[in-house]
């Protein structure tokens, strides 16, 4: 049986951890090739950088950070953030990303998809749906949830799924950093529209909100970012508690 | 010993590369190269894949000499050689993705998609899935019966003989995710991504 997955994210700017595992034996916190290991050794079935680095000349520091982890980390390694085009996906395949996730460069020109997963295949395209509530509707925002595009998110979630997107990240902005739950209306409507997988992301404040994505939401996967940090859970306690919930993980 | 992963710009390698560099540490040569004289004199060959059926064949058919280099090594002088995910596809007669293309044809059978039974299964099948050991595969040894192995695919190699199966998992059906005919090893799963269990396959195969 296929096992749901769980995904800690760690925030990466100018190649260091900005939040992350305060462990007591950590060597170095910032170091996310380190923080990356943590995860994947305590049972992380895939690993989600994302890079916030805003200045451009300090961009390439992702690529460097992806090359080492890589090859310490040998479960599936996702890179998001400030990807524009195929070149950038390809450096970053190159480097040993096993995925890419794109967000605003899939707004702004869809052919970016179609093409990087002709190139590439699907199975290493993940395309970022950041949504926000708006009426009774959810729209796209675009870099980093600053800019409205006025978007309709399921429309655009099924435009992705027919662009050759592998997967979908949905983000709920209204939940980001909240710690109040997934958007779960969000994530069942467009986990029900589409037929590829749908990792729900946004608002993960304790571990009853993972079972939520999964059972109400149907995600297949559930990343979260800041209750992995800091030790308050770790991926192991997680996965045990949604495996005494009886969702299947991998344990 | 020299393994030589053979690169065909299949899509991203890396991964491959990283994970045989890893277990091989100092004691094995890891060569990356569509160098037809370096695979000949290799011990052992790996052929990943990315991307669908027809673009894998293609590239293979796109390095001049490449199809017949592999068929001598594997076929006429029965050296050991593993697919990974498309690699493992391409040993069929015959794929259907984008449209219907020749395969290796080293193990009867065909690759056709995956029964999602009206969207009942999401694909692509991505995540982490059980493997029910069928046969006692030489790539298995110390590997558990329902072991975790990582996932990613639309396609399934239905081979003609079931008793080349070493592995299913259950996904809509039973797919076959490992084989092995003589020589010939392929696996649908990622044991490169696969954490330590993984890498435990590639050391077994290293280690033939």
């Amino acid at each position: 049986m296929l096992k749901n997955r769980i995904i800690p994210c760690l925030d990466v700017k100018n190649g260091r951890v900005v939040k992350g595992i305060n462990f007591v034996d950590l060597k170095d916190a910032g170091d996310p090739v380190e923080q990356a290991k943590i995860y994947s050794d305590g049972g992380a079935d895939e690993i989600c950088f994302l890079d916030i680095t805003a200045s451009n000349e300090n961009r390439d520091t992702i690529y460097d950070v992806v090359k080492k982890t890589s090859k310490k980390c040998f479960v599936p390694l996702t890179v998001g953030g400030g990807v524009r085009s195929v070149e950038d996906i390809n450096k970053l395949l190159n480097c040993g990303a096993d995925k890419v996730s794109i967000n605003t460069a899939a707004v702004q020109n869809p052919e970016v998809v179609v093409e990087s997963s002709k190139k590439f295949g699907s199975q290493c395209i993940v395309v970022a749906i950041d949504a926000k509530k708006s009426g009774d509707k959810w729209e796209i925002f675009t870099h980093g949830g600053r800019n409205n595009t006025g978007v309709d998110a399921l429309e655009f979630a099924k435009k992705m799924e027919d662009s050759g997107a592998g997967e979908l990240l949905v983000t709920s902005m209204d939940r980001d950093g909240t710690q109040v739950g997934y958007d779960i209306e969000l994530m069942s409507k467009i986990s029900s529209m589409v037929n590829i997988p749908v990792i729900a992301s946004g608002g993960v404040g304790n571990l009853d909100h993972l079972v939520d994505g999964i059972k109400l939401g149907n995600a297949s996967a559930v990343l979260a970012a800041s209750i992995f940090h800091y030790g308050k859970h770790s991926v192991k306690e997680a996965k045990e508690y949604l495996d005494s919930k009886g969702i299947p993980v991998r344990i | 010993m020299n393994v030589t992963i053979v690169d065909y710009n299949s899509g991203n390698i890396s991964s491959v590369i990283n994970s045989f560099k890893e277990v091989a540490k100092d004691k094995v040569n890891i060569e990356v190269t569509s160098d037809l004289n370096k695979i000949k004199s290799s011990d052992k060959v790996v052929l990943p894949g990315q991307g669908s059926f027809k673009s894998c064949v293609d590239a293979l058919n796109n390095i001049s000499g490449l199809v017949d280099t592999l068929n001598e090594f594997a076929i006429n002088n029965k050296k050991p050689l593993l697919g990974i995910c498309v690699g493992l596809q391409m040993f069929a007669d015959v794929g259907f993705e984008e449209t219907e293309t020749k395969g290796l044809g080293w193990v009867s059978g065909k690759v056709s998609k995956i029964d999602n039974q009206n969207g009942k299964f999401k694909l692509p099948h991505i995540g982490w899935n059980e493997i029910n050991i069928t046969k006692d595969s030489k790539i298995f040894k110390d590997i558990e019966n329902k072991s975790h192995m990582y996932f990613v695919h639309s396609y399934e190699f239905v081979p003609e003989d079931k008793n080349v199966t070493s592995a299913t998992t259950d996904y809509s059906s039973n797919i076959v995710c490992s084989v092995e005919k003589e020589n010939i090893f392929g696996t649908q799963f990622h044991p490169e991504k696969s954490d330590k269990i993984g890498l435990k396959i590639i050391d077994n195969f290293i280690n033939l």
